[in-house]
């Protein structure tokens, strides 16, 4: 079968040379397939753009969400799409390990190196950023109105027992850029104090979406009336005339969005002739249109974009003030999902309850509270935003390979499984005895 | 029971096509295992492996004991039973009086009932999502309006009881459809000769019509207990994480994770699904539910009185607004300019419309022409299938049976994956991948829908009395001419429920849509509305291709509706027998 068919296409190589030959004025294939997370309103522009530029090459774009796409590419190895673009640093890691890429070095000059203390490119050239994006949070302001709740400007203030139950956030296992905002809180706060905050955070959670797309949707449509979401979601929203804001706060990680080659690829040089276009200066201020609203690497777009537009490069405060260690991201990374799956996604409205109960007996006592009942508070806001892993074992090699695929002389200190089932107890027993102790603290003398 | 419901049992002559099976059943039987085995067993086999892999690499059961060892997994399957199990209790309480009204009583817009029926089956993922929230959710429609009003709210939307809420919206067709196809298959002379006998009223009922509309039932609410156990949408929506569906769906889909859990609760949800399957064929077995006479058109049609015709229309108004309210939503929303934190949108425009006109041509006819062959080949399979099992008695016919059955619980993205695994590297004369071939489409909802068709299927020829059949071969009736002038004709309305059923959820299918689909051109409908609800601006769009993808459906099956009407009328004013 495989002979007669590879014979076959041969014969159509034939019938086909005297397109290849007409695209081929500027040594481009007629083609270039993209396999890419990226919606028709992102695509579409750059897409036209690049065709108008090169006459004679096709842009193929198969949308798909990033475990799809990440998938896909998995599985095609024998006769692969030709790019990956998408937003998620994580799945281009994953990609870059299973050796799915391939290296491209991208003539362009003037780009960015770092966006914060995030690097733009991967240092090994595997993949390429060409855009910048950075989290913060998208409110509706109908919603704000009608239900009498402040304009939050920081992460800290998303803990205020004002937000209960109106914030929603995407789960970091299943969105690579959420992720990436809770391993900046982690480094920027240590282990123990990060978690304590994503805790506290998440005891003000309403949902924990699966998809990154799911927030600003629900922000939008105002089911819920804030969402941590990265810029991009939210300005859009805005552009397509939805009653959202976004705001920045102060500290907040600046991730780059990326493209690489897929290792195999069928149409190299037009392949490379699309990065290149991306990094150019046309191709920058596309970023820059309503619907597309993403951070431009190339310092010189900045220049031409509207007043008021964030300038990562040069607001000192976006990005900064965060020392982000990718190595330490990197190595911890499923270990860091799993166990906020375990102690926020799935335990929400045990975590909700006891949240609930240390507000609500806080404001009752407000100042009166005795000696007994402020300890009391005290104790079950410890164990309400208690992570069941010090930092000093979750960044033991042992427990973390527990997590991944053992490589040749790795060694595991357990299952998944077995982690993940004492994370979960722990997580019951602590916000259960929380809830006790602040409804007790009402009654102590 | 069973020797007043039916004819009386006669010692079933030893005829040999009984006790083998001739070589054309026996060929048939083989190419549909052949078909199972090449795009269902491979390739599942082919992902779900993992769950049976240890740390060394070596075979092993350990995940399965982390499975039962872990509270969460534990927790989370008896939420799915126990949501399952409500959800057939509501469901039925939705459809069993519609199937009712419109089987037992002359009803005018019993069609409409019928079709209207349906549609809820047809609710594109994310639009339907939102559609909901938009009506039902905590800032929806309905309880902005109470809140507003009467300083309430309704949580319809939260927590397992909201799940069974919405699966039961969404599910009962399986009920109505299959329920109203056994009730409308039951003579009415059975009926005359019970009342000529002095039964009426309940006992009635007890001894004719519950007995002989059991199996109908029993197939609809199977399949909604599976349904349910394996649906994904509904509690990811709601944000109920404590379910089985949605813990196998997170844990497979997270990127570059090889956690066996995923596949570990893959496969005990296809154990569950055959384990109730075969629970419901035990529950009918022994009982010979079929009838010889045929071609009365069902139970006769009862004139409804005043207060009956009253209560009946009021009864069919309130469903069928809950159950459209989320059609109600996606129709507003298509026209609507923003609609946000609002009982209604800001404004109204065609510009949606519009927009799509210029896209959707394609993505409607390759869902027409993809859904339509898949719908064929399963009202094929599924007949062989059927009848293989219960008029022969092939060795091995159970197992295909269940390995046809087992479809149902197979989460789409595992197929998906697997059948790109196996076949990407098989390739078509003109080079084409045979794994991103649209052909792979239509047999990836071939099988993912087959088990609807075949309950159907089976369904219907329980209820044809073998005897019918073995009159005509007496009468010189070749087994072809038999089959196709006595079983296929008979069976129209069973089957042509189980092509309704197997069209319109394919529609609908994303999840294996989203890994196979390779050029948007191919596309079909359900890949068009995700696309465009990834998007802010891309929602109206998306609900207007939601609702044409709506429309398409109701139309097809209203006309098959039509089609097999005349049918029946044809045969009755014929006198077939």
């Amino acid at each position: 079968m495989r002979i007669s068919a590879s014979l076959l296409r041969l014969s159509l190589i034939g019938a086909f040379g005297f397109f290849a030959i007409a695209a081929g004025a500027q040594g481009l294939e007629d083609k270039v397939t993209i396999v890419t997370s990226y919606n028709k309103d992102m695509t579409g522009p750059f897409v036209a753009a690049f065709e108008k530029k090169h006459p004679g090459t096709k842009v193929e774009v198969q949308q798909r969400h990033t475990a799809a796409a990440v998938t896909f590419i998995q599985e095609t190895k024998s006769n692969p799409p030709d790019i990956f673009w998408a937003s998620a640093p994580d799945a281009f890691e994953v990609l870059k390990q299973n050796t799915l890429l391939q290296k491209y070095k991208p003539k362009a000059e003037g780009i960015a190196t770092k966006a914060g203390s995030y690097p733009i490119n991967d240092p090994d050239n595997f993949y390429t950023g060409f855009a910048a994006s950075g989290y913060g949070i998208e409110y509706n302001t109908r919603y704000l109105k009608a239900n009498d709740l402040p304009v939050p400007k920081e992460w800290d203030d998303l803990k205020k027992p004002i937000y209960f139950g109106h914030v929603g956030i995407s789960a970091p296992s299943r969105s690579g850029t959420t992720h990436l905002t809770v391993e900046t809180i982690l480094q920027g706060e240590g282990w123990e104090k990060g978690w304590a905050t994503l805790m506290e955070i998440g005891g003000n959670l309403t949902q924990v979406s699966d998809r990154s797309f799911g927030v600003p949707d629900a922000v939008n449509s105002g089911q819920y009336g804030l969402g941590i979401v990265i810029d991009f979601f939210g300005l859009s929203g805005k552009a397509s005339g939805f009653p959202v804001e976004f705001v920045y706060p102060s500290v907040t990680a600046i991730v780059p969005a990326n493209i690489g080659i897929i290792k195999g690829a069928q149409h190299q040089k037009a392949a490379e002739a699309f990065i290149e276009f991306l990094l150019s200066e046309e191709g920058q201020q596309i970023l820059l249109l309503p619907k597309i609203q993403r951070l431009p690497v190339r310092l010189a777009a900045y220049d031409k974009a509207p007043a008021g537009f964030p300038n990562p490069f040069k607001n000192g405060k976006l990005g900064a003030g965060v020392h982000f260690d990718v190595d330490v991201s990197e190595k911890r990374y499923q270990l860091v999902n799993s166990l906020f799956d375990r102690v926020i996604t799935f335990r929400l409205k045990e975590l909700n309850g006891a949240w609930k109960a240390i507000h609500d007996s806080e404001k009752k006592l407000g100042a009166k509270a005795s000696p007994a009942a402020k300890k009391m508070l005290a104790d079950a806001r410890k164990l309400a935003s208690a992570v069941p892993i010090s930092g000093k074992e979750a960044s033991d090699p042992a427990v973390m390979n527990s997590f991944h695929k053992l490589k040749e002389g790795e060694k595991a200190a357990g299952r998944q499984a077995e982690f993940e089932e004492k994370w979960d107890a722990a997580a019951l027993k602590n916000y259960g005895e929380a809830k006790s102790l602040a409804e007790k603290a009402l009654s102590a003398k | 029971m069973a020797d007043t419901a039916t004819v009386p049992a006669a010692p079933r002559a030893p005829l040999a096509f009984r006790l083998g099976a001739s070589p054309a059943q026996i060929a048939a039987l083989a190419l549909v295992a052949l078909f199972l085995i090449a795009f269902l067993v491979v390739p599942i086999v082919r992902v779900i492996q993992i769950a049976f892999t240890g740390v060394d690499g070596r075979f092993s059961l350990v995940n399965f004991g982390d499975f039962f060892q872990t509270s969460l997994s534990r927790e989370s399957f008896w939420n799915s039973v126990y949501v399952s199990a409500m959800t057939v209790v509501v469901a039925s309480i939705i459809a069993v009086p519609l199937a009712t009204i419109i089987s037992r009583f002359r009803f005018r817009g019993a069609a409409l009932i019928h079709t209207l029926g349906v549609i809820p089956l047809v609710m594109p993922p994310f639009v339907g999502a939102v559609a909901m929230q938009l009506i039902y959710g905590r800032n929806g429609s309905i309880n902005l309006l109470l809140h507003e009003f009467f300083g309430f709210r309704i949580p319809f939307m939260e927590g397992l009881n909201g799940v069974i809420f919405v699966e039961a919206v969404h599910y009962f067709p399986f009920i109505l459809l299959n329920l109203s196809a056994a009730l409308s298959n039951i003579d009415s002379a059975m009926e005359e000769s019970a009342q000529n006998l002095g039964a009426s009223g309940f006992s009635l009922f007890r001894k004719i019509v519950f007995p002989l509309a059991l199996p109908g039932y029993v197939a609809g609410a199977a399949l909604v207990f599976v349904k349910v156990f394996d649906d994904l949408a509904t509690p990811l929506l709601l944000s109920v994480t404590n379910m089985l569906a949605p813990q196998a769906y997170l844990r497979i889909t997270s990127v570059g994770v090889s956690d066996p859990q995923g596949y570990v609760i893959s496969v005990i949800m296809i154990v569950c699904a055959l384990t109730t399957i075969g629970l419901s064929q035990l529950a009918l077995r022994g009982r010979d539910f079929s009838t010889q006479q045929r071609g009365g058109g069902g139970l006769a049609r009862r004139k409804l009185g005043k207060g009956g015709t009253w209560l009946a229309t009021a009864f069919v108004i309130l469903t069928l607004l809950i159950v459209l309210s989320p059609h109600i939503g996606i129709l507003l929303l298509s026209f609507g300019t923003v609609w946000s934190f609002a009982v209604l949108p800001d404004g109204y425009t065609l510009d949606h419309y519009t927009t799509i006109a210029r896209e959707a041509g394609p993505y409607i006819t390759n869902t027409l022409l993809y859904c339509g062959i898949a719908g064929f080949i399963d009202v094929v399979l599924a007949s062989i299938i059927a009848y293989v099992v219960l008029r022969t008695r092939l060795k091995g016919r159970h197992l295909v049976e269940q390995m046809a059955m087992a479809a149902i619980a197979i989460p789409g993205l595992v197929l998906g994956i697997g059948l790109l695994r196996t076949y990407y590297d098989v390739h078509l004369p003109t080079g084409e991948s045979l794994a991103t071939f649209w052909g792979m489409l239509v047999i990836a909802y071939a099988v993912r829908r087959l088990p609807y068709a075949l309950v159907s299927a089976k369904a219907a020829l329980r209820q044809l009395h073998v005897h019918l059949e073995e009159a005509a071969e007496s009468l010189g009736a070749g087994k072809f001419t038999t089959l196709t002038k006595i079983v296929v004709p008979l069976m129209t309305g069973g089957l042509l429920a189980g092509f309704v059923t197997s069209f319109a959820t394919a529609a609908v299918e994303l999840s294996a849509t989203l890994i196979l689909v390779t050029r948007p051109p191919d596309a079909p409908i359900s890949y068009g509305i995700y696309i465009y609800m990834q998007a802010a601006a891309g929602r109206g769009p998306g609900a207007a291709l939601g609702v044409i993808a709506v429309l398409v459906v109701a139309v097809a099956t209203f006309l098959s509706y039509r089609l097999a009407e005349r049918e029946r009328d044809l045969k009755s004013r014929e006198g077939v027998f």
